[in-house]
């Protein structure tokens, strides 16, 4: 097995490869305006610091988000193409998912990543492996009851401490992270989500009003 | 011919996600996909919905395409894709789309410019372009006349619209005459029923001191709705076939005019015309008269070229192929403002050193 794994649905553009045991290579870059420029030649060094080439990857994993959406869809864009040229299955992953296999804390927790205009991506975790509520978007004080009294993980837990008053690293996804944990759950013989988009906001689009009138009164 | 190279391209500048593939000059494919209907209720493209609807649609659109012009993947001796202008989201889709497809095959990737592509795709219709081409590109997103000796290195602007794209204003007024949208092909209905001469409306930037080859439509439009609501306020009929016919002649008028002369003024003795609005046919009507007046040869490819597609960024990755041009790089970006001056985005050489020993083929 070789899993190529690339997320941008936050800030970081991340891509691991993964030979079903370990990582074998990993790359990671903060940079939320630059996900179409960055991730490409990340897939390139990724594949020449392994010595190998992208035809020897047996299936693509993909951060699924949510996530701001143009950053997102580079990420599904590439891994849908790649497999497309390639042959290989694209596995989906929830970035939250993600988030809370790296996350390093006992007991039940939640992830916050930043959904901007002042809201967070988040969703509940009994364990680092296992989610218990669907990922959601809401403006954190709306969720502070819910959210209590649990550590909390993600760039969303760090910007606003009143609703996460106990927050941990990691601040983003890694595609390490990611990839153990396909790896982890394709080994057990369990299937994981189409690489469809967690947009969880309708698009942004106003009818227009009824047509104005140019004369004037 | 075989030797002539197989090139696939991809344009997802608006709301079309177009896939194209050419050999040389000939077109073997030309898959299009189009998010059309979910912008209609908004009277306008909704740029999400456009970008949502591309990622959706790539793999499928791709896969027609190489079905269609049946060859296989690995045969393609290039990718070529859309880098801009055109909406900075949409745009980013189809170029992360070509970065995979090309780095996976182990093929260059040729990111090029949208309008230059507009003007290539009549290679496809009617041959090798004349150099120099003078060009009329005419949709809901730009309206600019262009000459290129070069199609792969040299476009220059001589003039472009100083207000709104003459395919706008056609979506504004049939907007207001509530004829849904998009309004291009519904004017050009209603208006073959009518009288061009029925209403006189103002031609935007014909006086003597204007500039000779900039467009404005904008007082046009302002004009027309003006004159729509005069009749309403009155509380008579609205004779929407005249109106549509005055209101058509008006923009074809200007730009067909507009086109000949600078045909004349630079000596040259081709006009193309291409964009959406080229497959207006009063459009093509007028401009074959006033071309054949003028002793001009009118090169129009057929409507389904005019409009965004992937063939005519096939087409154009095709003449980058042929005539040696520098690839683009892995970190090609989306640029939502690229310059009609640049046909394309060379790379930078040191990354596609690296890369290519990752590359197989
Ligand atoms: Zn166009």
């Amino acid at each position: 097995m070789l899993l190529l794994a690339l997320d941008t649905a936050t800030p970081a553009v991340t891509v691991a490869l993964h030979d079903g045991t370990d990582v074998i290579a990993s790359s990671g870059q903060v940079d939320a305006r630059r996900h179409g420029e960055l991730l490409l030649p990340a897939v390139d060094r990724v594949l020449a610091e392994a010595g190998l080439r992208l035809d020897a990857v047996t299936g693509i994993v993909v951060g699924i988000g949510p996530g701001p959406y143009t950053g997102l869809r580079v990420g599904l864009m590439t891994a849908d193409t790649f497999g497309l040229a390639l042959g290989v299955p694209v596995h989906g992953v929830c970035t939250l998912d993600g988030l809370a296999y790296a996350a390093d804390v006992e007991g039940p927790f939640v992830v916050a990543t930043d959904a901007r205009r002042k809201e967070v991506y988040w969703a509940r975790y009994d364990d680092r492996r296992t989610r218990v509520t669907d990922p959601a978007v809401d403006r954190p004080a709306d969720i502070a009851e819910q959210v209590a009294g649990v550590p909390a993980v993600g760039a969303g837990a760090l910007l606003y401490p009143d609703t996460f008053p106990a927050a941990y690293a990691p601040e983003h996804v890694s595609a390490a992270a990611l990839a153990a944990l396909a790896a982890e759950r394709l080994a057990a013989g369990e299937e994981l989500p189409a690489p469809r988009p967690l947009y969880l906001r309708r698009p942004d689009a106003q009818v227009p009003k009824n047509y104005k009138v140019v004369t004037p009164k | 011919m075989a030797d002539e190279p197989l090139v696939l391209g991809i344009e997802t500048s608006c709301d079309e996600t177009g896939v194209g593939i050419v050999r040389g000059t000939t077109l073997l494919a030309d898959a299009v996909a189009s998010s059309v209907d979910e912008h209609a209720r908004f009277g306008g493209v909704v740029p999400e919905v456009a970008s949502r609807a591309h990622l959706e649609a790539m793999v499928p659109t791709i896969e027609r395409a190489l079905k269609d012009a049946g060859v296989t993947a690995k045969d393609l001796d290039g990718i070529a894709v859309t880098a801009g202008p055109g909406l900075a989201g949409a745009l980013l889709v189809g170029v992360s789309a070509a970065k995979a497809y090309a780095y996976a095959l182990g093929k260059p990737l040729y990111g090029v410019n949208h309008l230059a592509s507009h003007i290539c795709v009549d290679q496809l219709e009617h041959g090798a372009l004349p150099e120099p081409t003078m060009a009329l590109l005419v949709s809901g997103g730009h309206s600019s006349l262009l000459l290129s000796t070069d199609i792969t290195t040299d476009v220059r602007p001589l003039g472009a619209t100083i207000d709104d794209a003459a395919g706008e204003a056609f979506d504004k007024i049939a907007r207001v005459l509530n004829l849904g949208f998009p309004g291009g092909p519904v004017i050009d209905r209603y208006a073959k029923e009518g009288d061009p001469n029925a209403i006189a409306f103002p031609r935007g930037l014909t006086g003597p001191r204007d500039p000779a080859y900039d467009f404005s439509f904008s007082g046009l439009k302002t004009a027309v709705a003006r004159w729509i609501e005069a009749k309403r306020a009155a509380g008579e009929e609205v004779p929407v076939r005249d109106v549509s016919a005055s209101f058509q002649e008006a923009v074809v008028d200007v730009l067909t005019r507009k086109a000949v002369r600078a045909c004349r003024d630079e000596g040259v003795d081709h006009l193309m015309i291409g964009g959406g609005v080229a497959a207006n046919s009063r459009l093509r009507a007028l401009a074959q008269e006033r071309c054949e007046a003028a002793g001009i040869r009118l090169r129009v490819p057929r409507p389904k070229l005019c409009t965004d597609n992937g063939a005519m960024v096939a087409a154009l990755g095709a003449e980058m192929v042929a005539r040696n041009r520098p690839a683009s790089s892995w970190d090609l970006s989306a640029d939502s403002s690229l310059p009609v001056t640049d046909p394309h985005v060379p790379g930078h050489d040191h990354v596609h050193e690296v890369s290519k020993e990752n590359l197989y083929s």
